[in-house]
C-alpha cells in the first residue's frame, strides 16, 4: 500500500458553516512533505480559518513560489484558484492577480528561501506597494527541499544538522517588514493554532498586505539540538506579546468596555480585531516602539510572536491606482480598451 | 489525571468492539483479514478456537457483534461478520488434521454432561485434548439440542451441523443417544463414577398461554414443541390461516415453517408495537420477505372454537402513543381474528423436574437452580450448569461461552485448584508496520456498502423444508464486505516520550479522533476535544503530560478508522498501529502442581 488518500469519511458531529460547508471541504490533495513538517499545520490552519470565516472557496486565489512551502497550496482549499509561480515571484503573480480581480481573496504562501533570497526583491516591492494579499511565510531556517542547507533566516550561532554553525546574520523577516512600511506585521508558530488560526483570519480580512511570519519547524533537516527553528526551541523561547481574536462583523460584540490589556481595531469591511496585549510594555499600534522592542527581545534570545504591528486607514495598491470597485476583469472590453481612436487622442497630449 | 492503562487487557480488547461485545470474544477483524488473504481454513480456526461452530453460527447466530460494529458508528451499517463468518466455514478445506489431538494416555478423570447442546459439546470441545473421558447423555437420537430440533433446516442445513458437531464426537466422546437423564440421584450415586457433572439441559419448555378454549381444539401449539415435531416428521402440515402469538425469534422460526408447510395466510401477534418486537431486525425481515404480517397492540383473550374447531383468536386492541422509552396504550375494543391455527410462542422455560431438590443443589424461588455467573458451579460442588440451564433462554453463542467457562472450572476442580482462581487473559501486541507507508493490514477505508444476502426465490424456497434460503455471498461480495472492516484490533499504540508535538496526527486525522490539551479533569475533557466525545461508553485515551508543553495527547477511540494516517504522519514512530491479540484463558491454561496430577 502506498500513500492512502485521507478517507473522506467524517466525524458524525462535524458541524457546518454559515454556507453548509464542513471543515473537510476546504481540505485540498494529500500531503507530500515529511511526516512531522510544520507546514502541514499550518495548511490546517489555513483550512480551519477559511471554513470559520465561511469563505466560499471559489471567491479564493492562492498563489506560491517554489520550495516545500510552495508546495503547500494544493494541499488547502481544492476549489480555489491557483498559481505556483516561478522561484521567488509569487508577488509579483500576486499582485497581477489583484489588479485583474479585486474580488479575490489572495493567499500567498512562501517561504525563507522563496522570500529571503532569491525572491526578497519582489517581496519587498509586494509590501511596499501595500498589494492586497494575505502573505504567509513559512519559516524553517533551512533549504530543506535540497537537504538543509543554512537559508537567509538562520540564527548565527544556529547549528545544521551535522553540527556546523551558522557565521551570517540572519534577515528578519518581519523587521524587514516594519522597515518596508508593512500595515499588518505578525509572527505565529505552526505548532500553536490557537494563536495563528484568529491571526490568519484577521490577514484576510485586513485590507492591504498582511503578512505573517510562521515559524514552522523542518522536521527532518531542522528538529535537532542546536537548531533555533526547532518544535522546542520555539516552545521554550515563545513569548506572544499581543493576542489578536478575529470577531467577524456578522457577529455581535459584547457591549462590555475593553479592559485595559484590550483594544478594539475596526476593519474596512466591518469586522473587529480584538487585541490582548500579554506583555505590558508593548503598543502594536506604534511601528517604531514595536521595531524596538522586537530587536531588543531578541537580544534575549526570545521570539516574540502574535499582532506585533497593525495599522488601518492605509490604502492599498487599488486605492493608490485609484481602480474602480468593480473588478477589472468585469469591466466591459469597450471601456476597459476604449479603442485606437482613444489610444490616438492620449498620444497627442504627450507630442 | 492518570495515564490510560493500555497494559491492561481489557482496554485494547474494548476498542474490538465486535470482539468485546461476542460472549465467547471471537477475534472478528483476524478471521475477517485472514478471508480477505482466501484463507478460509486459518479464518474458520482462528474461529473455532473461541466459538467452535463456525458454520451452524455464521449461519445462525443473534450476532451481538453486529450492533457493536464500529463501521455502524462511521456509515450506519455494521459489517455482516456473521455471514463472513460462513463463508470460512463454506469455503474451508479439510481442517481435520488441524483439530485439538486427543492424547492416546487419559488424565482418569471422567466427566458426565447431560444434554447433547452447544454448551455440553463445547465442554467436551475443551476437556477432550487434555484427557478427560466425557460421556454425554442425550435424550434425543442426535446431538446439537436446539440447533438440530428448533432451528428449522431451511435456516441451518443438518449437514452443517453434522459436520462441527462431528468434529467434536469425533474425539472419543463417549455419545449415548435416547439416553434421559431421569434422575440426577441415580446418575451421581449409580454405577458410574463421575468426577464432575455438567448439566447443558437447555430451557426445554415453551411457555404456555391458558387463555379460555386452549384445550377444546386440538390446532394451539406451543412454538417449540411444534418445531420439534416438525423436526423429528410428527407434523407435517397445518392450517390455511396461521396466528403466531408472540414476536421473538421462535415466532419467526414458527411462521416461516408454517409458509412451508402450506399457510397461505401467516400472521404474528405482537402485544405492543413493532419496536418491542423481540426478533432480531434480520430475522423479523426475512420473516416479512416471506410475506408474512405483523398485527401490534393486540393483547389474546380466548381462543375462538366452534363445536371443537378452532375458528380464531379473540384480541383486545389498543392505540399506542410513545413515551420515552415505553408506550402509552389506551383500549380501542375488541375483535376477532380468523385462523385455522395458532401457535403460541412466547418465551421457554427452564424445568429440572429429574433433579431431586435434597441433592445439595440450591433452588431459587423461580424454581431454577442458582448457579455462580463465573465458574459455573452450582451449590453442590463439581456439579455445573451452562447453556440455557443456567442463566435462562439465551442464544448459542451463550452457550458456547459458558461451555468455555465451565471446562475451565471443571479442570481446575478436577485437580484441586478452585474453581474462583481463574486463568487472567493476556494479549499481545506487535507493530504492523512494514514501510513507510506500508502496513501488515489493508488500512485503506472502502467506502462500499454493506452488501445484502442473496436470497432463494419465494416461490421455490416453499417446496420443501431443507431448502437453505440465503445462498452464502458470493467472491466478489466477500471481496467488498471483508474491506469495510476497520481493523479494530489493530490499535494506535502511543509512547508518551517520543512525541514532539508536532500536531501531525491531528492534522490528518480523518475523523477528529485527536487532541492535544491541557490536562483537565475527565469530566471536563470530553467537551473540549476537537470533536466532541459525549459518548461514555467509548473510552478516551489520555497520555501524560508530554514533555514540551507539558499538554496530553487524548484520543477519542469512538470513530477512529484505524486507517493508520496518524502513524504515516509521525515522524517520531510516537503512533504506531500494534496489533492486539487476545490471549483468552482456556481449560488447561490453569497453572496445576504436579502433586495435584499425580507426579
Amino acid at each position: 500500500m502506498t500513500y492512502l488518500p485521507k478517507p473522506r469519511v467524517q466525524h458524525p458531529a462535524l458541524t457546518t458553516n454559515a454556507i453548509g460547508l464542513t471543515r473537510r471541504d476546504y481540505e485540498g490533495a494529500l500531503t507530500t512533505l515529511c511526516a512531522g513538517c510544520g507546514h502541514d499545520s499550518v495548511t490546517a490552519a489555513i483550512v480551519q480559518a477559511f471554513w470559520e470565516l465561511s469563505v466560499p472557496p471559489h471567491t479564493v486565489g492562492k498563489l506560491s513560489g517554489i520550495g516545500c512551502s510552495s508546495k503547500t497550496p494544493a494541499y488547502f482549499l481544492r476549489e480555489a484558484h491557483g498559481f505556483n509561480s516561478v522561484h521567488g515571484r509569487m508577488p509579483s503573480v500576486a499582485t497581477g492577480a489583484g489588479l485583474a480581480n479585486s474580488a479575490l481573496a489572495l493567499i500567498g504562501v512562501s517561504g525563507d528561501g522563496d522570500s529571503l533570497s532569491i525572491g526578497l526583491g519582489q517581496f519587498a516591492h509586494a509590501i511596499r506597494r501595500n498589494v492586497n494579499l494575505l502573505y504567509l511565510l513559512e519559516n524553517n531556517g533551512v533549504y530543506g527541499l535540497t537537504k538543509g542547507q543554512f537559508s537567509a533566516s538562520a540564527d548565527r550561532g544556529s547549528k545544521s544538522k551535522k553540527g556546523e554553525s551558522n557565521e551570517m546574520e540572519p534577515i528578519d523577516p518581519v523587521l524587514v517588514a516594519l522597515t518596508l512600511g508593512a500595515t499588518f506585521v505578525a509572527r505565529s508558530f505552526s505548532g500553536d493554532k490557537a494563536q495563528l488560526v484568529p491571526l490568519i483570519k484577521a490577514g484576510l480580512a485586513h485590507q492591504g498586505f498582511a503578512f505573517i511570519d510562521i515559524i514552522s519547524p523542518c522536521v527532518t533537516f531542522n528538529d535537532h539540538e542546536g537548531s533555533t527553528k526547532s518544535y522546542a526551541y520555539t516552545r521554550e523561547h515563545q513569548v506572544e506579546v499581543v493576542h489578536a481574536d478575529f470577531i467577524p462583523r456578522r457577529e455581535a460584540i459584547e457591549a462590555e468596555q475593553p479592559a485595559d490589556a484590550l483594544t478594539s481595531v475596526v476593519l474596512h469591511d466591518g469586522s473587529t480585531l480584538r487585541l490582548r496585549r500579554v506583555a505590558d510594555d508593548y503598543d502594536p499600534a506604534d511601528r517604531d516602539r514595536a521595531y524596538a522592542a522586537i530587536r531588543e527581545r531578541q537580544q534575549h534570545g526570545e521570539v516574540l510572536t502574535g499582532l506585533l504591528h497593525v495599522a488601518t486607514g492605509a490604502r492599498d495598491m487599488a486605492g493608490q491606482q485609484q481602480l474602480p470597485e468593480m473588478p477589472l476583469y468585469q469591466v466591459p472590453y469597450d471601456v476597459l480598451c476604449p479603442g485606437a481612436d482613444a489610444l490616438a487622442q492620449l498620444q497627442r497630449r504627450y507630442r | 489525571m492518570p495515564r490510560t492503562n493500555v497494559e491492561h487487557p481489557d482496554y485494547y480488547h474494548k476498542v474490538v468492539d465486535c470482539q468485546w461485545a461476542c460472549p465467547a470474544h471471537t477475534n472478528v477483524p483476524e478471521y475477517i483479514r485472514l478471508i480477505a488473504q482466501g484463507r478460509y481454513s486459518d479464518a474458520y480456526m482462528v474461529n473455532r478456537e473461541s466459538n467452535v461452530f463456525p458454520g451452524i453460527l455464521g449461519r445462525t447466530c443473534d450476532r451481538p457483534c453486529e450492533p457493536a460494529c464500529r463501521r455502524t458508528r462511521v456509515d450506519g451499517t455494521p459489517v455482516a461478520i456473521c455471514r463472513l463468518k460462513r463463508v470460512a466455514a463454506d469455503h474451508k478445506d479439510d481442517i481435520r488434521d488441524r483439530l485439538p489431538r486427543v492424547p492416546a494416555t487419559k488424565n482418569g478423570r471422567h466427566i458426565a454432561l447431560i444434554g447433547a447442546g452447544p454448551a455440553s459439546l463445547t465442554v467436551a470441545n475443551d476437556l477432550m485434548p487434555l484427557g478427560y473421558a466425557c460421556t454425554i447423555f442425550e435424550q434425543g437420537p442426535k446431538p446439537g439440542g436446539l440447533m438440530r430440533i428448533n432451528i428449522p433446516s431451511f435456516r441451518l442445513p443438518e449437514e452443517v451441523l453434522d459436520e462441527e458437531i462431528g468434529y467434536i464426537t469425533g474425539m472419543g466422546v463417549d455419545m449415548r443417544y435416547s439416553t434421559p437423564v431421569g434422575s440426577l440421584r441415580a446418575l451421581l450415586e449409580g454405577p458410574e463414577t463421575f468426577d464432575a457433572v455438567f448439566v447443558g439441559t437447555g430451557a426445554p419448555k415453551g411457555r404456555e398461554l391458558a387463555l379460555p378454549g386452549r384445550y377444546d381444539s386440538d390446532q394451539v401449539f406451543i412454538g417449540k414443541e411444534w418445531l420439534e415435531s416438525i423436526h423429528f416428521g410428527h407434523v407435517t402440515s397445518v392450517g390455511r390461516r396461521v396466528l403466531i402469538i408472540g414476536a421473538g425469534n421462535t415466532a419467526m422460526d414458527c411462521c416461516r415453517s408454517a409458509r412451508r408447510l402450506g399457510a397461505t395466510e401467516v400472521t404474528v401477534v405482537e402485544r405492543k408495537t413493532r419496536r418491542f418486537i423481540k426478533a432480531s431486525p434480520w430475522e423479523l425481515e426475512d420473516a416479512e420477505e416471506e410475506q408474512v404480517v405483523i398485527l401490534e397492540n393486540h393483547y389474546p383473550v380466548r381462543y375462538v372454537v366452534d363445536h371443537g374447531r378452532l375458528v380464531g383468536v379473540e384480541f383486545d386492541t389498543f392505540t399506542a402513543r410513545d413515551a420515552g422509552d415505553d408506550i402509552v396504550q389506551e383500549p380501542v375494543g375488541r375483535r376477532i381474528v380468523p385462523c385455522d391455527t395458532v401457535i403460541v410462542a412466547i418465551g421457554q422455560e427452564n424445568a429440572f423436574p429429574w433433579i431431586e431438590r435434597d441433592l445439595g443443589i440450591l433452588f431459587d424461588q423461580w424454581d431454577v437452580p442458582v448457579v455462580d455467573r463465573v465458574t459455573h458451579m452450582s451449590t453442590r460442588a463439581g456439579v455445573f450448569f451452562g447453556g440455557d440451564a443456567a442463566f435462562g433462554p439465551g442464544n448459542i453463542i451463550w452457550s458456547v461461552a459458558h461451555g468455555h467457562q465451565a471446562a475451565i472450572s471443571i479442570h481446575q476442580f478436577c485437580h484441586g485448584v478452585p474453581v474462583t482462581e481463574r486463568p487472567a487473559p493476556g494479549f499481545t501486541l506487535s507493530s504492523t508496520k512494514m514501510g513507510l507507508h506500508e502496513w501488515a493490514y489493508s488500512n485503506n477505508y472502502s467506502p462500499v456498502a454493506r452488501q445484502k444476502m442473496t436470497h432463494v426465490d419465494l416461490s421455490a424456497r416453499f417446496t420443501t423444508m431443507s431448502i437453505e434460503v440465503e445462498q452464502g455471498f458470493t467472491a466478489e461480495q466477500t471481496r467488498k464486505e471483508v474491506e469495510r472492516c476497520l481493523n479494530c484490533d489493530v490499535q494506535t499504540h502511543f509512547t508518551d516520550s517520543l512525541c514532539i508535538e508536532c500536531d501531525a496526527c491531528i492534522d490528518i486525522c480523518p475523523t477528529d479522533c485527536l487532541t492535544l490539551v491541557q490536562e483537565t479533569p475527565l469530566e471536563t475533557l470530553r467537551s473540549r476535544l476537537k470533536a466532541p466525545a459525549p459518548d461514555t461508553e467509548q473510552a478516551l485515551f489520555t497520555s501524560n503530560p508530554l514533555k514540551q508543553t507539558g499538554r496530553i495527547m487524548v484520543k477519542d477511540e469512538n470513530i477512529c478508522l484505524h486507517c493508520g494516517l496518524c502513524a504515516e504522519r509521525c515522524p517520531t514512530y510516537a503512533w504506531d498501529m500494534r496489533k492486539f491479540v487476545l490471549q483468552q484463558p482456556m481449560a488447561g491454561m490453569t497453572f496445576i502442581p504436579l502433586e495435584a496430577v499425580g507426579r
